[in-house]
């Protein structure tokens, strides 16, 4: 009962922080990388937003580990961020690439494989 | 005593064996593949004289029939095997021994050949063939024998491959023999559909549709119009092999093949089996009187139209072709009338002169080098032997009186005057112009000045023309009718003494014109200028074929396909298939903005669908 009591009981004053809070958190992240995507032009823009979303899942999982209390949940997240590590490697070897054939940066410019 | 299966089996086989030995071992050994096919054929004919003796002594002997199962599956069986009675025997005895007679001759005719190996294998793989049409027991194998001696035939009238006329000869007989072939397979499987009312028993076997199939039309499973179609169809194979009017056309320009050719296939054996298979299944034609008119006339107009053509041709082996035609058109109305052992008879002994002839006129074409016979002649005197041969041959085949188509042509006339006038008077008239053609050969070849320098051919020509003169003389006294089954009724006075007349009439008018040269035959010419030039373009009926293949086939029916192939299948079928896919990619890829934002827009739209969808629910 004690070891848990520091996070369970909040300090006087303060609301509980409950696993809605999270989600809520969680969202409102992924919105907004969602809409850096959207509406950003520069790739590392781009990315970092895919970053912001992969960390909104992130807290989502975590967030649910704990309220379930199943470690099931931060393992995919050790996973997902090995995986964002290797996906941000990717991503800015290509942005690198392009800055350096099409001197640009700008998405849009970059249509290589349309018809 | 050998035992009558082996034998027969023997008679089939021995030519097989060695047209397959030429074709593996002796391409390239003259005397070894001469040998080979030479004692192939005489050990057939040896086998089947041993079966012949045999039935005389022992008549139960015949009939019999040896069979082994072949293709086997459910409701559908065929057997192959031999079927040996008196008129399979006596045929297998005419094409073996007049098969040997002629493959000695080639022997001599074709020594300076460089292909000479290639010859003899086709000749023996021709006499299996022609005795697998003859010892069938079945329509299938029958069927099997029909193509084969025309895939022979073609190979053998384009021997000399490299002249053009013969490659082009070769490919009209092929050609023109397929168009009747097409309509004789259809026959045969209308009557395998017929044959039976429950259809696991069909057959094509011989013995068990003439037992069965007259039952059955009487009792009604097999439709009234369904026999005379049959007999139609059928007919038409023969229509075909046998050259009759008007699929003719490929008989004379099959004389291009080598002179012994010409002699075995185009004269005493393979057109003869159109004739064959008449008889062979006479019982059924028999039952169709209607089918049986038109059989009888197409064989009389034969008869006359081909005599006719014969007395303005040039070439001394084209005579002969159109008198075989001519003869052929006789056996033809014999059996229309329904006399399938007159038909049998004249064919016998048709084989024994027209071989004759055709090895004579080889001989000819050996010592000379020549075959118009306008740069022939005097041949009397520097060939005597072929002059005789051809002599006798050509008193047979016009019906001198004791020699053996005499009888035989008898036979057919009594048949006629009995059954149908004008039938017999066209044959009686057609007697008197095969006199005429022949004596006309005779005289203009072989009688009056030397024109082309001759030699007598060597004695392995010469015995074989020997050997079938003695035939064409005695043939008409060994008493073939009586063994296929008829008593050989005595003289018919009457149409003897008039046939007779006839044939004194052209003789003495072509001695009048030729030999005597009373008139020039120039002015007879003249006076018949308009007659004489139809009949020199020979009824214009090549022009017919040539304006419709040109016109017709070619024109209409190949433009009308070409049309259909070019709108219908290439433009509609398949260039429309690829201008589908083509406009609908068009059409899709105007998703491909190029545009990353766009994308994740789709990705968020399909995903809020998603997530919707248990709301929705």
């Amino acid at each position: 009962m004690t070891v848990f009591a520091p996070c369970c009981q909040p300090p006087l004053g303060l609301i509980p922080v409950t696993l809605t809070h999270y989600l809520i958190a969680s969202a409102l992240l992924f919105a907004i990388g969602l809409a850096g995507i959207m509406t950003r032009r520069n790739v590392l823009m781009i990315l970092l937003c895919i970053e912001l979303m992969f960390n909104a899942a992130n807290l989502a999982f975590v967030a649910y580990a704990r309220a379930l209390g199943d470690l099931g949940g931060q393992v995919v997240v050790f996973f997902i961020i090995t995986v964002a590590a290797a996906e941000v490697t990717v991503g800015l070897a290509i942005a690198v690439l392009l800055a350096r054939q099409l001197k640009t940066l700008n998405a849009d410019e970059v249509s290589l494989l349309k018809w | 005593m050998v035992a009558p299966p082996l034998l027969c089996w023997t008679i089939l086989l021995a030519p097989f064996c060695a047209a397959l030995l030429i074709l593996l071992a002796g391409v390239h050994r003259k005397r070894f593949s001469a040998a080979v096919a030479i004692a192939a054929l005489l050990t057939s004919f040896l086998a089947a004289g041993w079966v012949f003796l045999q039935a005389l002594r022992d008549p139960a002997v015949l009939p019999c029939e040896l069979s082994v199962s072949w293709i086997s599956l459910p409701g559908f069986t065929v057997p192959f095997g031999i079927l040996m009675d008196r008129l399979s025997l006596l045929m297998t005895l005419v094409v073996a021994g007049v098969g040997s007679a002629i493959f000695i001759y080639s022997i001599g005719y074709m020594a300076e050949d460089h292909a000479y190996s290639r010859f003899f294998g086709v000749l023996s793989l021709f006499a299996f063939s022609m005795l697998t049409i003859v010892l069938a027991n079945n329509w299938i194998q029958l069927f099997i024998g029909w193509e084969l001696v025309g895939c022979c035939s073609y190979l053998l009238i384009g021997h000399w491959y490299a002249k053009p006329a013969a490659a082009e000869a070769g490919k009209k007989a092929f050609m023109v023999n397929r168009v009747a072939d097409f309509a004789f397979l259809l026959g045969i499987l209308a009557l395998w559909s017929v044959s039976s009312p429950i259809a696991a028993g069909r057959t094509f076997h011989f013995q068990t549709l003439q037992a069965r199939l007259p039952e059955l039309a009487r009792a009604g499973p097999v439709p009234v119009t369904m026999l005379p179609l049959i007999g139609l169809l059928l007919f038409c194979g023969p229509l075909g092999k046998s050259a009759q009017f008007p699929l003719h056309v490929w008989l004379p320009d099959a004389m291009e093949g080598p002179t012994p050719v010409s002699a075995l296939i185009h004269a005493a054996t393979m057109v003869a089996a159109g004739v064959y298979l008449l008889c062979r299944s006479f019982w059924l034609f028999a039952s169709v009187p209607s089918v049986m008119t038109i059989i009888m006339w197409v064989g009389g107009a034969t008869a006359f139209l081909s005599a006719c053509l014969a007395l303005v041709e040039i070439d001394l082996k084209r005579i002969l072709a159109y008198s075989t035609l001519s003869q052929l058109g006789y056996m033809v109305m014999a059996l229309g009338l329904g006399g399938s052992v007159a038909g049998m008879y004249h064919l016998t002994t048709h084989a024994f002169f027209k071989a004759l002839l055709f090895l004579a006129a080889g001989s000819v074409i050996h010592g000379t080098h020549e075959q118009d016979i306008r740069k022939l002649g005097g041949l009397v005197r520097s060939m005597p032997w072929t002059s005789a041969a051809f002599g006798i041959g050509g008193l047979a085949l016009c019906g001198f009186p004791g020699l053996a188509g005499f009888f035989s042509k008898d036979e057919i006339l009594v048949l006629a005057y009995e059954r149908n006038a004008p039938l017999y008077w066209l044959g009686t008239i057609t007697a008197g112009l095969t006199a005429f053609y022949i004596a006309r050969a005779w005289f203009v070849a072989f009688m009056g000045r030397e024109h082309a320098h001759g030699h007598e051919s060597p004695p392995v020509m010469i015995g074989p023309l020997v050997l079938l003169a003695a035939l064409s003389i005695v043939g008409g006294y060994l008493g073939i009718p009586r063994f296929l089954g008829e008593l050989h009724g005595e003289l018919h006075w009457e149409v003897a003494g008039i046939s007779l007349a006839a044939v004194a009439g052209g003789l003495v008018l072509a001695w009048l014109l030729y030999g005597k040269r009373l008139v020039s035959p120039a002015k007879v010419v003249h006076a018949l200028a308009l007659p004489y030039s139809f009949l020199q373009r020979r009824y214009y009926i090549d022009e017919i074929y040539s304006w419709y293949v040109a016109t017709i086939q070619q024109k209409i029916i190949a433009g009308l396909c070409a049309w259909v192939e070019r709108n219908v299948i290439i433009g509609f079928a398949v260039n429309g298939t690829a201008r589908l896919t083509r406009g609908m990619g068009q059409v899709i890829r105007l998703c491909q903005t190029g545009r990353v934002q766009t994308y994740v827009l789709a990705f968020l739209i399909g995903i809020i669908w998603l997530l919707s969808v248990p709301l929705r629910r």
